[in-house]
């Protein structure tokens, strides 16, 4: 220790020499435990499936428009993930509060988005829910559908959705906000400031920490220290429990839980839904940074699959029925893509309205009555 | 005229703030050390008693989160008057204001009616971090309003405005000014229009546009122009910086011909350089020199007292720059 600065400089400046990072953390799915059903009647099962399976469509129709050069801005997938957002947004109120983020269009599905509206914002369109002044899931309608829209600074909804709860509260409403933010998102320090927040108000804030392996290409070990995102909870006074975010009816009874507690006063809940990303960060991304026999590992798990043999094996719907399902939806949405392909574009000049309040730009515009 | 009926700038903005709440339920406050302290200047003093916790939230140190609730709860149909302990501290929560609160409206039509006030400027030996003027930071986005008062009735009527607008709202009050300005203000409900600018002074000859601490020195130099050689200066107080006043700046500007603009804010940036290209553009013709300007230098704000009087524009600065046009 003769000059510590020195060897400091030392160490940085030596190439090649042992990372002082984290060894790498392969993200493994865990144990499968079979699906418990938590006291759903058969309808809002297949209800649930139905979700699961609009999701899926919907961005493979969204996947396919982009491949033709239709959706000119970027476009990302849940592929893998579907149970988190339609297990989560089952599990709210009519008059909860959602703030989905970029990969949680099974959420606002379950919120009642139409998949016509979601082509149109996805194209741009002028009778998109925002006429094209933003794309993918950056719509919302508070009044009308209890829906906030995200924007793309990660972590920034947790704070805003604290807020809502809080609004409600004074309100005299006992409304749960929920909000999600992705392994990548719970570095950022909304992230931190949000969720203390929350705690130290005892706001009915549902946060779901969505832990898909990869932030972009950066994977876990690089963005936190610990095995979980959940056991960041007790250091902040808030509930929290690990989820395999691939069985649907555990997320549903998870979150479930957590807005009863939010609205029973009990404060904030962090919930860890863990399923691997099974797609590139976006469109464009080969997501080659992924190692194939993860990819693998994964898709043995997919959501979908493992829900639809649970059904089949309790005896709620027969496979035909499940695929039934995807041939009454296809021609639907297929129907939608095209009006939404048939639809105009704004009008340059109506790009200069609306900043502040006019007329016309009172409220939400979207969804027309 | 007894001291009693007189009302600092300071008290003026608490009324404003105390006011709003009691006429209307839905607006609340929150920040750092307004409810059990009363704000580190005492501008909230009084109001967790009156109005209790659940209206006047003491929150953590996270500039970042009160804006964000504050913005999750006007979406709620809330109005939330955020603190910012020392408006240096904004740069904190840039990202809420900047890209959530003032875009909202324009990507999905839901209005954030929320107000950010804090004690801005110098003159106080405060600092780098204790002193600044970040107004023009948010100048540059729009779906902001940016207002700036310098009277004691200013402030009382722009608080309000600024309550009841329905987009958000910067209120930037300069603390040198908190205790040293007293004047009589109306007794009965009124507002200050957001985006109108109000002449001080008026005159033919020369016209000075300025806002916030920079309206007295102003003052003070058009004062003496006028005892040196009957010059007539006019003064305009801006008032708000975004929306600006451009009718009142660009009348007066044909009035005068002269037009000079003085900013406690750093020079390169500032709203100075913004005024002289609009006054180039509209009325170049009636033009008998160019826009001057009268400002901070480029330089962060310093502390020592000397390096301080040195850095901040004062009386002789304005009218070493004012004779300067006077002679075109």
């Amino acid at each position: 220790m003769k000059n510590s600065r020195n060897t400091a400089r030392g160490k940085a400046a030596t190439a090649g020499s042992p990372a002082v990072i984290a060894a790498p953390r392969p993200f493994l799915p865990g144990p499968e435990t079979p699906m418990r059903n938590p006291g759903l009647a058969r309808e809002r099962l297949l209800e649930l499936h139905r979700f699961l399976r609009l999701n899926r469509m919907i961005e493979e129709k969204l996947s396919a428009l982009y491949r033709q050069g239709k959706i000119t801005g970027g476009l990302y997938s849940s592929l893998g993930q579907e149970a988190i957002s339609v297990g989560s947004a089952y599990a709210l109120g009519p008059d909860d509060l959602l703030a989905p983020m970029i990969r949680n269009i099974g959420s606002v599905l379950v919120r009642g988005v139409r998949p016509r509206d979601l082509f149109l914002q996805y194209l741009a369109r002028r009778d998109g829910p925002t006429r094209g002044r933003d794309g993918t899931l950056h719509f919302g309608n508070v009044e009308r559908l209890g829906l906030f829209s995200p924007i793309s600074h990660l972590g920034t909804l947790i704070p805003v959705m604290a807020g809502a709860a809080l609004g409600a509260r004074l309100r005299g409403e006992r409304r749960v906000a929920l909000t999600y933010i992705g392994d990548g998102g719970a570095s950022t320090g909304d992230f931190h400031e949000g969720l203390n927040l929350a705690a130290v108000q005892r706001l009915a804030l549902v946060l779901v920490v969505e832990n898909n392996g990869y932030a972009y290409s950066t994977p876990t070990e690089r963005q936190f220290a610990v095995e979980s995102l959940a056991e960041r909870g007790p250091a902040y006074g808030v509930v929290a429990e690990s989820i395999d975010g691939t069985d649907v009816l555990a997320v549903y009874e998870a979150t479930r839980r957590a807005v009863e507690r939010g609205r029973r006063g009990e404060g904030p809940t962090l919930l860890e839904c863990r399923a691997l990303r099974m797609r590139g960060h976006a469109e464009h991304d080969d997501m080659r940074y992924v190692p194939k026999d993860l990819l693998e590992a994964w898709r043995k798990r997919d959501p979908i699959d493992r829900f639809e043999g649970f059904l089949v094996r309790q005896k709620h719907a027969t496979e035909d029925e499940l695929e039934r399902v995807a041939r009454v939806l296809g021609p639907d949405l297929d129907a939608a893509a095209a009006e939404a392909l048939e639809a105009p574009y704004p009008p340059g000049e109506e790009s200069l309205h609306g900043v502040y309040v006019e007329p016309g730009y009172e409220k939400p515009w979207w969804p027309s009555p | 005229m007894s001291a009693s009926t007189l009302t600092t700038y300071l008290e003026a903005i608490r009324q404003g703030i105390w006011e709003e709440m009691e006429a209307d339920e839905r607006v609340f406050i929150l920040g750092e050390d307004i409810g059990i302290y009363g704000g580190a200047f005492k501008v909230t003093e009084g109001m967790l008693e009156r109005f209790g916790e659940a209206r006047v939230i003491d929150t953590p140190i996270s500039e970042s989160a009160i804006v964000g609730a504050a913005i999750g709860a006007a979406l709620m149909g809330m109005r939330p008057i955020a603190e910012m302990q020392f408006i240096d501290f904004i740069s904190c929560a840039f990202d809420q204001i900047t890209n959530l609160a003032a875009k909202n409206r324009y990507r999905w039509g839901a209005g954030v009616p929320i107000v950010i006030r804090g004690p801005s400027g110098g003159g106080v030996h405060g600092g780098p971090f204790h002193s600044q003027n970040p107004e023009m930071y948010f100048v540059h986005t729009p779906g902001l309003k940016v207002v700036a008062p310098a009277t004691a009735r200013d402030a009382k009527g722009l608080i309000k405005a600024a309550i009841r607008d329905e987009d958000p709202v910067l209120y930037l009050e300069h603390k040198y000014l908190y205790r040293r300005i007293k004047e009589e203000i109306p007794k009965q409900d009124y507002v200050v229009p957001i985006g109108r600018a109000e002449v001080r002074r008026e005159g033919r000859d020369l016209t000075i546009l300025t806002y916030g601490a920079m309206l007295y020195p102003s003052l003070e130099a058009a004062e003496t122009l006028q005892q040196e050689r009957g010059g007539e200066t006019e003064v305009i107080d801006l008032r708000t910086l975004l929306p600006l006043d451009t009718e009142a700046i660009l009348a007066s500007a044909r009035k005068t011909g002269k037009v000079m603009v003085v900013h406690e804010d750093t020079r390169t940036g500032g709203i100075a350089g913004e005024i002289a290209a609009i006054i180039n553009e509209e009325v170049f013709d009636y033009l008998d020199g160019p826009v001057l300007r009268v400002t901070a230098p480029d330089t962060p704000v310093p502390y020592s007292p000397p390096l301080e009087e040195f850095f901040l524009p004062n009386k002789e600065k304005i009218l070493k720059v004012a004779r300067q046009l006077l002679a075109y």
